[in-house]
């Protein structure tokens, strides 16, 4: 019997899991889908909030101050980006600046220090704030991360310390043992002492499979445009409207790799897969960043997406032992600002499982991960260096954004490594940029199949049943015939 | 540091043509650069017939035409490297370039020709709205599966863009037993030329939808199916016109985009309308010697047009590495009434070579009956008449230079419609 299993590889998932790994014991991990964090921490506006406005007292509030002061010792020892940009938020009449000032009562009960400037100070920092500026806020301890950077690489550390994961394996149900659990897959079931939900839009559904239904998820979604590395700079903090009784609202930011971020909107829906982008919505964040940031470029928009918030009717995070299943723990109602608050939550979640089980410290366990080579970010003489004792880095395969075979390879052949078109795209980006992988795509399916062993007929871009392609061609089956015969 | 006379970004017929005009002018310190395993571009992946009919006056495909010259640069032993990708060039003229067998290398010329060709707008770029599962694809990116690989992506195939490149992939994945059910395009009229409309749809009974766009993707692993919608004047779907769709792949014909991102690193001022360089009569561009052809300038409907073109960038090489000097400021080229774009956008009428200034434009919209009219500042030269002008066919203009008898000013081009009576 395990000791822990864990359901979920978004970022709440893999904090726990690597904060599991810490301890001797016998961990895995369940994921449904055929790659880590593809769900909402896939897709969302990647701010490590600084905490200042969480309602004082609630859990957000909690966890959010505390884990935001943790992100960057995390990040340093996986080597994943942290950018402490800061963030503006910014009041366009009279009304908000009034907010402003009950923001900055918030922040001194929250314990967060944030300054309130004037539009001319606002201004000199960010020429392109909307005209109707009035007075912004400024917390300059807001940062930027790659969200699923940091969940593949902590997922990639747990490993390298013993965790196990396993993809594609979706929980369908949870037996109580004696002592402990069973969880049922759709293709296999595993037996642990302790469950840990971190199911995201559906930890409601797996909670309701052992025990009695105490907390509802239902998805908000919010739709966003991501502008080309060429106007990133368009805005250099993170810009946020006034907030309001709908949410945090639609911001602009810069990304950790350089894009402009445009989003989200926020719309109560009932399909916890619905993560479409519709007209309307696109519609509706345009209107709505102009109002904060002036001179946005649509026509520089390279993508559109859109993530599902996972909001629950308790309206705070819930990060507790189910009353009636003794070690099933939930980790659940993680929307905003769940990405910063993560490291916190885990935290929380092992002091649970102490509650629960005797934890000894892993003696061997090494906190650190090494980043991939980035060929671009090397100087000149580290890139001949790199290309003289591998050529794999000699190859380009990413034209936009300077993606080498070199990398590829690595992200690949690691723990928690890609498996897919899209696993590699996450990890070392070669489809991110302006071209979206019409250039290098044919050349990541050519390196996914040799690195795997596999047909390029069976490569995947992202789930079990998303081959690239769907018929070799008369002509082509003929030649490999052909080769076959030979080769026999 | 050794210093080429001539550098050729980009192997394609327009970085072909170039290098072999320099050969045969005299200048033979050429080295052309080329980021695939071959030379040709994307004429490779271009296995129908229709290139060369102004050029050889004969019907080739895209590889028979490539081949014709890049026959020719090994004959003249024109040096080239294949798998080189040029990261970074600067105005002083310094190359950056990278292969996994000289490593990474700066080099430096004393001209460049940038001959980069073009890159096809995304799904991202248009925000097409839906899900984004697998099976929504440029139509180049199929044509490079299907032709280079030998693999389809998808049997029930819906095309959005009537560029030709969709056209023509409508017939090819239709000869390979995919069925097409149709192309969607927003415009009231097509994107792609008229041979392509009635070789590639009417001949196969494809079903072109003007006016329609795809207004939602559906599927979560693959794509499953789309609605379509008819748009109003302004491009917005009509509610009510919704058609569904139940297709494994969207190909996505929705433009071309010249690929400068070089260019801008080496200051090189674009043109909002082209997208591609700014530049005069002989293709060279704001920084002196660097010069520019083929799609990376302006995107091109026939390959013969882009090999002439480069031939007079080629020149233009020669003529700078032979001292030429630019005397006269120059006339601007600018877009009137019904014209999207016109280049070259400058024009030193002391330096056009023969009896006429040659001009290519794009107009904004289809005109029947109609009449290019150019003017010099202000005062109508000259007027050619067409029966029939569309955006998706390029126009090629001669203008006698003598009529250009100024050293500075505007010439305009624009479209007059003959009055409807
Ligand atoms: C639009 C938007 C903007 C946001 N902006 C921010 C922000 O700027 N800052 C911030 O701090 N937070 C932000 N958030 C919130 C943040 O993204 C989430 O709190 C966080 O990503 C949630 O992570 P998670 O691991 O809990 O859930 P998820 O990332 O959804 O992970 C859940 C995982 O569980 C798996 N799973 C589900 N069911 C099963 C099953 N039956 N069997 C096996 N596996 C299963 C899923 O496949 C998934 O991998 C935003 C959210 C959204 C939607
Ligand atoms: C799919 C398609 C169908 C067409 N059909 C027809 C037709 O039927 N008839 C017709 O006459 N015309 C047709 N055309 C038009 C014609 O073929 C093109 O206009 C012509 O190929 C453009 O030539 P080019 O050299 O400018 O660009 P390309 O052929 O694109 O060549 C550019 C070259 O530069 C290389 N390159 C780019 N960046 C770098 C870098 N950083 N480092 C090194 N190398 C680089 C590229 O790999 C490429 O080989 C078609 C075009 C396309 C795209």
């Amino acid at each position: 019997m395990l000791d822990v299993i864990v359901i979920g590889t978004g970022i709440s998932g893999s904090f726990v899991a690597r904060e599991l790994a810490k301890f001797d014991l016998n961990v895995m991990v369940l994921e449904k889908n055929n790659d880590i964090s593809n769900e909402t921490t896939m897709a969302n506006s990647a701010i490590i909030h600084s905490g200042y406005d969480p309602v004082p007292g609630t859990n957000k509030a909690k966890y959010n101050v505390e884990g935001s002061r943790m992100y960057e010792q995390v990040c340093k020892e996986l080597e994943c980006e942290y950018k402490r940009v800061g963030s503006l938020t910014v009041a366009v009449d009279d009304e908000q600046v009034q907010t402003l000032y009950e923001l900055e009562k918030r922040s001194v009960i929250n314990d967060v220090p944030v300054s309130i400037l004037t539009r001319d100070e606002a201004l000199a920092m960010e020429p392109n704030l909307a005209d109707a500026t009035k007075a912004v806020l400024l917390a300059e301890s807001a940062a930027i991360i790659y969200p699923w950077e940091v969940a593949i690489a902590l997922m990639e550390n747990a490993m390298d310390n013993g965790v196990t994961l396993k993809l594609n394996q979706e929980v369908i149900g949870i037996k109580k043992l004696d002592s402990g659990y069973k969880v049922i897959t759709t293709n296999e079931s595993f037996e642990a002492k302790l469950v840990i939900n971190c199911a995201g839009v559906f930890a409601d559904k797996i909670h309701n499979m052992i025990a009695k239904k105490t907390f509802e998820i239902t998805p908000r979604r919010g739709q966003y445009f991501v502008l080309d590395t060429t106007v990133g700079n368009l805005v250099n903090h993170v810009i946020f409207p006034c907030p309001s009784t709908k949410g945090k609202g639609v911001l602009v930011t810069p990304t950790t790799h350089g894009n402009l971020l445009v989003g989200p909107t926020s719309e109560v829906i009932a399909d916890k897969n619905g993560i479409q982008t519709t007209m309307d919505g696109l519609q509706y964040v345009r209107e709505h960043a102009n109002t904060i940031v002036k001179n946005i470029p649509y026509h520089k928009v390279i993508r559109s997406f859109a993530g599902l918030r996972p909001s629950s009717d308790l309206h705070d995070f819930i990060i507790e032992e189910a009353k009636d299943a003794k070690g099933f723990i939930d980790v659940a109602g993680i929307e905003s600002p769940g990405l910063a608050s993560a490291p916190a939550i885990a935290k929380e979640v092992i002091r649970l499982v102490k509650s629960r089980i005797e934890l000894v410290n892993k003696v061997k366990f090494n906190p650190n991960r090494k980043a991939y080579t980035t060929f671009a970010h090397l100087n000149l003489e580290e890139k001949k260096e790199i290309i003289k004792k591998d050529k794999m880095y000699g190859q380009i395969i990413c034209r936009c954004e300077t993606v080498t075979e070199g990398e590829i390879v690595d992200c690949i052949r690691r723990n928690a490594g890609a498996t897919t078109i899209k696993g590699v795209k996450k990890r070392v980006r070669p489809g991110m940029g302006r071209c979206q992988g019409g250039f290098c795509e044919p050349l990541v399916v050519e390196i996914l199949a040799r690195e795997l062993g596999i047909d390029p007929m069976e490569v995947k871009y992202d789930s079990v049943g998303s081959n690239i392609f769907v018929e070799e061609t008369k002509f082509n089956q003929e030649q490999i015939k052909e080769l076959k015969a030979k080769g026999e | 540091m050794r210093e080429y006379d001539t550098i050729i970004i980009g192997g394609g017929p327009a970085g072909l043509a170039a290098a072999v005009e320099i050969y045969n002018e005299g200048v033979t310190d050429i080295l052309i650069l080329e980021r695939d395993i071959q030379l040709g571009g994307i004429l490779q992946q271009c296995i129908h017939n229709g290139f060369g009919l102004h050029e050889f006056k004969e019907e080739l495909t895209g590889p028979e035409y490539a081949q014709r010259f890049i026959d020719k640069v090994e004959e003249l032993k024109i040096p080239y490297k294949i798998n080189t990708m040029v990261l970074d060039i600067t105005k002083e003229k310094e190359i950056h370039i990278m292969n996994s067998e000289d490593g990474y290398q700066i080099l430096k010329a004393k001209t460049i020709v940038l001959a980069m060709g073009c890159r096809e707008r995304t799904a991202g770029a248009i925000s097409l709205p839906g899900t984004r599962p697998v099976g929504i694809i440029t139509a180049g990116t199929a044509q490079y599966y299907l032709n280079m690989k030998g693999y389809l992506v998808g049997k029930k195939v819906f095309i959005l863009g009537s560029g030709d490149i969709g056209l023509i992939m409508a017939r090819r994945m239709t000869l390979e037993g995919a069925t097409v059910l149709g192309v969607a395009e927003i415009l009231p009229y097509s994107g792609g030329l008229t041979r392509n409309i009635v070789q590639c749809l009417h001949d196969f009974d494809i079903p072109l939808y003007l006016s329609h766009t795809v207004a939602k993707v559906k599927g979560k692993d693959r794509v499953e199916g789309l609605t379509l919608m008819e748009v109003d004047e302004n491009r917005k779907p009509i509610k009510g016109t919704e058609q569904e769709f139940e297709v494994d792949a969207l190909l996505l014909s929705v433009g071309l985009i010249p690929d400068n991102e070089l260019s801008e690193s080496a200051d090189i001022d674009i043109h909002r309308r082209t997208n591609g360089p700014i530049v005069n009569e002989k293709m060279e561009t704001n920084v002196e010697g660097i010069f520019a052809c083929g799609n990376v300038l302006h995107v091109h409907d026939l390959v013969d047009f882009v090999s002439a073109e480069s031939r007079r960038a080629g020149r233009g090489v020669v003529r700078y590495l032979n001292g030429e000097k630019t005397l006269s400021k120059g006339v601007e080229t600018v877009n009137g009434q019904g014209v999207s774009y016109v280049v070259p956008q400058k024009l030193h009428v002391d330096q056009i070579e023969g009896k006429f200034a040659e001009v290519f434009l794009r107009t904004t919209d289809v005109y029947h009956d109609a009449k290019i009219v150019i003017k010099l500042d202000g005062k109508e030269i000259k007027t050619f008449k067409r029966p029939h002008l569309a955006p998706a066919e390029m126009e090629h203009l001669k203008i006698n230079k003598e009529l250009i008898d100024i050293d500075y000013g505007q010439l305009s081009v624009e479209v007059v419609e003959k009055e409807a009576n």
